[in-house]
Order: structure tokens, then C-alpha cells, then sequence
């Protein structure tokens, strides 16, 4: 796994927590600070070893399209990120996502109906 | 846009694979002479990857009781046992599984792929959640394809990951229903089954485990990782397979509870699918009674694990993390796997291959399954070869270590 960059390691030492000390994560006050643009700057992080070409990862990148990354990385991808978020996107769900935008969005959306 | 249009990248993929000389996936058994031996392109072969792992296939008990009841009761059944009955034998049958598991019900299906299918996609609806492990069994996946219950992943074989997805469902309405393995059959690696049911507990799960591959190989009397583990009662339903251990084919579900008998009307691949036909259902019930009578297989079965894995591991195989009946070997690329399985071939030993997306985390594999009937000769005559193919493809260093006569050891 990459060095954290700067700007990530509040959010790296949240998702650590709440891997190996379950039971308390609850109690944690969690960055609410999860902006749309933290977000897909998440998912960017994880796609960007899939980058196709010059052609920079953005909102609109199709991921299943646009990328190298087939349907099992993209699923193990969302997993990583429903940790990262504390929340869960349901497989079907999934299956309606295709660019990084709508991706972000529906995490954006999951977490504020908790 | 033609039918086959969309598969055009696997169908590449494919040619590749067809165009090294050999297709893993259309290898033909011109004759099988035993359970580890067979005849393929003209030649006799030592069968590593078969998941016979009991042998039973050739027990001269299982073929005679398939024999007899054939004679006695035909060839098919023609029919679903909701159209046109069951056989006798077929309620034998189930009543000996749920004995044999010390739980009230059992249902018998024509195959474990089935099985899985239809339970998993039953027991839950909408409303309901679904939670599985990510390196689960095709079967799994497609069931929940089929379920109407949401159904989210967690990570291989950790509990703490599954307990902060049961977490998140809060006081969410709904049943919660975890799906996990004996033996997964990739790496040949085991659940944390206590640590799991630990969590479905606390979170008041209901828990399916599948012992496909651990049927026989697991437990003092080889009921799987449910009875290695002590935790039989916590499982709420356990499915399983006839094609593996018990060398035949289908598939089960035992369960405790009450009202499992309504699943017969409600579960389509048990109702829309001719049952098992009678000769399968004899040769599983005898298949059962010799597991049963002969532990001393259990005992060889990891004697020649530990033989094989020990063995590959001494020579600097990258292996699945722990000894089991399935001993998958890392290999760097999908290339690679098929050039040191089809010189494995050429040697005269087939396994399997599996690369993505078959596999876990896209790693690319030789997938062994040991035998208890394989000798220790024919054991170690494969890791030498696997040995040397190593070396000649730069997988494993390739320092043989050298003895000078009258030399230090």
C-alpha cells in the first residue's frame, strides 16, 4: 500500500480503527468531514493503478470502460471503500454504478442517511 | 452487435490460452483407471486435481450398491421429486445425512451447485441482508443474483469486516444471513469459523456454512469445519456436496429448524430439476457408511497434504496460507500457470489450472487436490517435477543444492 499522502492521514487512521477495534468504532467521531471532492479523490486514489492511456481519471471516467480493471477488482475496490466511509453499498447497487461521479455520489448518499 | 460480441475479451483470452498448445478447459480422460490415475492424449497420468479426495470413486462397496440399484430400480428418475415422487431411497438418504449431522432435516439436491443456489436465494428476500465472504463459490454468487435480499461482501475470511458490515445495518428490520465455507476452494484455506459465529451471535445472525470441500477431510468424524471448530449447534444450516469425498454427485442442506420442509415447495432448483437418479443415491449412502467406518482415510488424506505442501514449500513454492486438501500453488501470471501446467502435462501429471477472474485477488494458480489413495511415491514424484518446471521457468530459485561425495552435509 502506498504512503499516505498529506490530507489523508486523518481519514487512513479512522479505517484502521475501525478494522481492528470494531467494537469501538462506533464511538469514534468520524471525519464528517467526507466532502465530494475527498471522496472521489478516494476513489481516484484506488483506480489510478487501472489508468488506460494518458487520459486522466475524473468524475466521469466509465470504470468499467474507460479502465483496465475488471468486475472482481471493482467489487474488491467498493469493499475497501465502505470501510474507509463506514458504509455499506449493497451488490445490487453496484450493478447500477458506472462512472466514479455516480460511485461518489452513492457513498455521499449512504452515508447521509445514517 | 453479434451474441458473442460482448465475451470478446475473454474469447482473447481464451485463444491465448488454446494457442500455447493444450486447453486446460477441454481436456479429455480418454479412460480413468483409478482415482489418481488416468489416460489422457494416449498417455497414463497421475490425477492431482480431481478433489477425490477420499478415493471413493473406485471403492468396490460404492459401485456394487450402484450396480444393484440400477438393476433393481433403473437408470433416471425422470422427474422432480415434486412431479413424480420420491424414491424410497431417496428419504433413506436424507435421513442418514441429517443423522449423521445430529440435525433434524435434510434436503437432497442434484448437485451442491444447486443446492447453494436455491437455499441461498430462498431463505432470504426482500428486505432481508445478505452477507457473504469475497472469495465465496460461484454457486453463492449466483444465488444472490437470484435473492431479492440486499446482499454486500466482506473480506476473505475476516471477522472483524463482517461484524462492522452486520454493524452497519444498525436496527435496520430484516433477517441477516452470513454465508461461509469449510475449505475454500481456490487456496485450500479454512474459515475462522468460532470468531465468525462469535459475531453472528452478537449481532443475531442466522449462519450457513458450506462444507463442500471439507465434508470427511474435517472433524473427529468428518462432518466438516462445524465439527472441527465445536460449533455444529451454532450453524443454522449446513450445505454440502456427494461429488467431492463421497465420489458421486449432488448436493444437501441440513437444518434444525422447524419449518425447513417448506422450502421443498419453495426452492425452484430443488422443484424444477429431475432428482438424483438411483444408482448416485445408492453409491452416496454406501459412500457415507465408509466414511464413517474408515477414519484411517481422514488420517491419509493429511498425511499426503502434508507431504505434498510440506514438500512444494521446502522447495520455495509460494502456497495457499495452511495445509488443506486443496494445495494451491502461486504462480506471477495467467501465462506462466498455463506454461507450467501444460509442462506438467508433458510430464504426466494433471492439476488444475485457475487464473482471473476464477480466482481471488486475481492471482493466477496450479490448483492441486490430494487423494488419500495417492502414495507417497507418486507424491513425491511430483514435487520433483514440479521441482524442476519451477526452476525452468524461474518461479523458484534455481540453486539445486549440491552433496559433493564425502562432503560436509
Amino acid at each position: 500500500m502506498p504512503a499516505p499522502r498529506t490530507g489523508e492521514s486523518l481519514l487512513r487512521t479512522a479505517h484502521q480503527l475501525i478494522v481492528e477495534h470494531d467494537d469501538i468504532a462506533s464511538t469514534l467521531e468520524l471525519p464528517r468531514l467526507a466532502s465530494r471532492v475527498d471522496v472521489i479523490r478516494e476513489i481516484c486514489r484506488h483506480l489510478a493503478p487501472y489508468q488506460a492511456g494518458e487520459r486522466p481519471i475524473g468524475g466521469a471516467t466509465v470504470i468499467a470502460k474507460d479502465l483496465t480493471i475488471d468486475s472482481l477488482a471493482i467489487m474488491d475496490m467498493v469493499m475497501e471503500l465502505e470501510d474507509s466511509f463506514d458504509v455499506s453499498i449493497p451488490m445490487n447497487l453496484v450493478a447500477e454504478i458506472h462512472t466514479v461521479d455516480q460511485l461518489a455520489d452513492t457513498i455521499l448518499d449512504l452515508r447521509a442517511k445514517r | 452487435m453479434g451474441l458473442f460480441d460482448r465475451h470478446a475479451g475473454l474469447l482473447e483470452a481464451y485463444r491465448d490460452v488454446r494457442t500455447t498448445g493444450a486447453d486446460p478447459f477441454q481436456i479429455r480422460m480418454e479412460r480413468v483407471l483409478s482415482p489418481t490415475e488416468a489416460i489422457i492424449n494416449g498417455r497414463k497420468m497421475l490425477l492431482v486435481g480431481t478433489n477425490n479426495y477420499f478415493g471413493l470413486t473406485f471403492d468396490p462397496s460404492c459401485m456394487e450398491a450402484a450396480i444393484e440399484a440400477i438393476r433393481a430400480e433403473g437408470t433416471g428418475t425422470t422427474g422432480s421429486r415434486i412431479a413424480n415422487g420420491s424414491y424410497t431411497e431417496h428419504v433413506l438418504l436424507e435421513q442418514e445425512i441429517a443423522e449423521f449431522y445430529g440435525k433434524k432435516h435434510c434436503m437432497v439436491f442434484t448437485t451442491g451447485y444447486q443446492a447453494n443456489l436455491g437455499v441461498i436465494s430462498t431463505l432470504v428476500g426482500q428486505g432481508d441482508h445478505l452477507l457473504i465472504d469475497a472469495d465465496s463459490h460461484a454457486s453463492i454468487y449466483d444465488a444472490c443474483k437470484m435473492t431479492q435480499a440486499e446482499v454486500v461482501r466482506f473480506k476473505h475470511n475476516d471477522p472483524s469486516s463482517l461484524a462492522s458490515r452486520l454493524r452497519r445495518l444498525g436496527d435496520k428490520p430484516g433477517n441477516r444471513l452470513v454465508i461461509l465455507e469449510g475449505i475454500y476452494s481456490m487456496l485450500g484455506d479454512s474459515a475462522p469459523l468460532r470468531e465468525f459465529i462469535d459475531v453472528c451471535k452478537k449481532y443475531n445472525a442466522y449462519v450457513l456454512v458450506d462444507e463442500a470441500h471439507s465434508l470427511g477431510a474435517l472433524g473427529e468424524t468428518g462432518r466438516g469445519l462445524c465439527e472441527a471448530t465445536g460449533v455444529l449447534d451454532d450453524c443454522h444450516f449446513i450445505v454440502g456436496t456427494f461429488s467431492k469425498t463421497l465420489g458421486a454427485i449432488g448436493g444437501y442442506c441440513v437444518s434444525d429448524d422447524p419449518d425447513f420442509d417448506i422450502l421443498r415447495v419453495t426452492v425452484r432448483s430443488y422443484m424444477f430439476t429431475a432428482s438424483l437418479p438411483p444408482s448416485i443415491v445408492a453409491s452416496v449412502r454406501q459412500a457415507l457408511r465408509v466414511v464413517k467406518a474408515k477414519p484411517e482415510l481422514r488420517k491419509q488424506l493429511w498425511d499426503n497434504v502434508a507431504t505434498l505442501y510440506d514438500g512444494l514449500a521446502a522447495q520455495g513454492f509460494k502456497l495457499g496460507p495452511e495445509h488443506g486438501p486443496v494445495v494451491g500453488v502461486h504462480l506471477p501470471d495467467r501465462m506462466t500457470a498455463i506454461g507450467f501446467w501444460r509442462a506438467m502435462l508433458d510430464a504426466g501429471i494433471y492439476v488444475n489450472v485457475a487464473v482471473p477472474p476464477a480466482t481471488p485477488n486475481g492471482v493466477s494458480l496450479l490448483r492441486c487436490s490430494v487423494c488419500a489413495v495417492h502414495t507417497p511415491e507418486q507424491l513425491q514424484h511430483m514435487i520433483e517435477v514440479m521441482t524442476g518446471i519451477g526452476r525452468q521457468l524461474g518461479v523458484i530459485s534455481g540453486t539445486p543444492k549440491l552433496r559433493v561425495v564425502g562432503g560436509s552435509r
